[in-house]
């Protein structure tokens, strides 16, 4: 069971450093997204510095889920997921093999890219960490929630546009906590409390959130 | 008992009590709504702080409570129909998604022609108000991912998945939603911590949520028989039916 997670983990990590120009791009997108920011607000680094947190968790949201667009679809053009349904380790850990991969091809990265984010916008280092923290926290909620709307709307027409209607109303919570932690780190005071929430949020979407990408891939495939 | 409940999985069945269902939940919808609107804009006295403005609740409140009520019916029937199979279970899942939607987007418009005079302001980033229009979201959702599907019942089923997420997702939303108004608590407060609302005010009320109630079934079942008849269109049963009608109008 654990090989079979494994391999298809590791299939995965090298089918994505085999094209690792398309890694690049949604962190590109990232921190393009982030310099239109100051561009519509004015250059004012102290409205800059307000916003910061919001900006740049904004930007992920989007980064993410451009990224997660082509999640399944190789897979499911090819018939690989077909192979997943079959296979004798159940669904669930194997989607969850494929989530993993997932974050670690892009939530990685980002949350590296968001510290030189935060020195584009002038943050404290204490901020920049309460950053990362959220990030690394609330970035596997992304990949998770996305999954399960992925595999919805692989294959679809406006497979990319479906997604993101779908998927950016049900991110509404790691957005709110994750931007009220950075600002309360930002202001100096403590935010253990939304680390906890999110923490919470990440727990309930480990748990529930394979089994759903499985139910949803055996309804596609069906 | 399990048989009598079974036989609604038959759509033709389906196809006829429906009628009867949704006729008998018409006639008590027009009764109840009539008595209601009369209570609601005539009897009760108009409020000593809000005047008549209040009255807006009648339809405010129903449409609210009914934006909810729908989730659910279309989560639990996608449910069933994801763990039974259940055709009629998916045909009312889709039929009850548009009519959640404009439940919720009248709660929302009746609620922001309300909010001009009394907070002045259309829209305020309320953690109810908000967390409504994320509903609206989710119901929008829905209908884009069930219609973007060629076949109807992998689109059903798809959709089902996502109303289950869905009803796990909106108690977070929901609360996550109020704590973060909480901490950004703007200048209008909205003050219904005490829910004393006077009898004479409630009642009318009560009426027009039995009477909304009835609505929404009448006209699910209205939708869902459309459906079925699109669903089924290869059916023995609803060629008969094609042809008698047919026959009578050449006649």
């Amino acid at each position: 069971m654990t090989s079979l997670f494994l391999g298809t983990l590791q299939r995965d990590l090298k089918l994505a450093f085999r094209r690792r120009s398309e890694l690049a791009n949604p962190l590109v997108f990232f921190v393009v997204v982030i310099t239109l920011f100051p561009f519509a607000f004015g250059a004012n680094a102290e409205l800059i510095q307000l916003l910061s947190a919001g900006m740049i968790w904004i930007a992920a949201l989007l980064a993410s889920t451009l990224s997660l667009d082509g999640m399944f679809r190789s897979d499911y053009e090819d018939g690989c997921l077909d192979d997943l349904i079959l296979a004798s380790s159940p669904l669930g850990l194997l989607v969850l093999a494929k989530i993993l991969s997932h974050w670690l091809i892009n939530g990685i990265p980002l949350i590296i890219v968001s510290v030189l984010a935060g020195l584009l916008l002038s943050l404290s280092a204490d901020t920049v960490l309460a950053l990362c923290v959220t990030l690394l926290i609330g970035t596997p909620v992304l990949s998770l929630l996305g999954a399960i709307t992925v595999a919805l709307t692989v294959g679809l027409r406006n497979a990319g546009m479906l997604l993101s209607l779908i998927l950016l109303p049900l991110y509404m919570p790691v957005l709110i906590f994750s931007v009220v932690a950075v600002d309360n780190a930002r202001a100096g005071l403590p935010y253990t409390a939304e680390l906890y929430f999110l923490a919470g949020i990440l727990v309930l979407a480990l748990t529930l959130c394979p089994l759903a990408t499985a139910a949803a891939i055996r309804v596609r495939m069906s | 008992m399990y048989k009598w409940i079974h036989q609604f999985g038959s759509p033709k069945y389906f196809y006829d009590v429906s009628f009867r269902v949704s006729f008998w939940c018409g006639v008590v919808c027009v009764i109840f709504l009539l008595a209601g609107l009369y209570g609601g804009l005539v009897l009760a006295p108009a409020d000593y702080q809000q005047g008549d403005s209040f009255r807006i609740i009648y339809i405010h409140v129903p449409s609210a409570w009914m934006s909810m009520f729908v989730y659910m019916v279309m989560a639990v029937s996608g449910g069933i129909s994801l763990i039974w199979r259940i055709k009629v279970n998916e045909v009312i899942a889709r039929s009850a998604a548009p009519l959640g939607a404009s439940f919720t987007f009248l709660a929302l418009a009746t609620g922001s022609l309300w909010g001009k005079p009394m907070w002045g302001a259309w829209w305020v980033w309320d953690a109810r108000l908000t967390s409504e229009l994320i509903l609206l979201f989710l119901y929008l959702g829905y209908m884009a991912l069930v219609s973007a599907f060629e076949d109807r019942r992998t689109g059903a089923r798809a959709g089902a998945i996502l109303a289950l997420v869905g009803v796990v997702n909106i108690p977070i939303i929901h609360y996550s939603v109020e704590w973060w108004n909480t901490l950004h608590q703007g200048p209008t407060v909205t003050k219904f911590s005490s829910p004393s609302i006077h009898t004479s005010m409630l009642i009318p009320l009560l009426l027009m949520w039995i009477g909304f109630m009835c609505y929404f079934f009448s006209v699910l079942m209205i939708r869902a028989r459309a459906e079925i008849l699109e669903y089924e269109a290869n059916a023995s049963w609803v060629r008969d039916l094609v042809n008698q009608s047919a026959k009578r109008r050449s006649i």
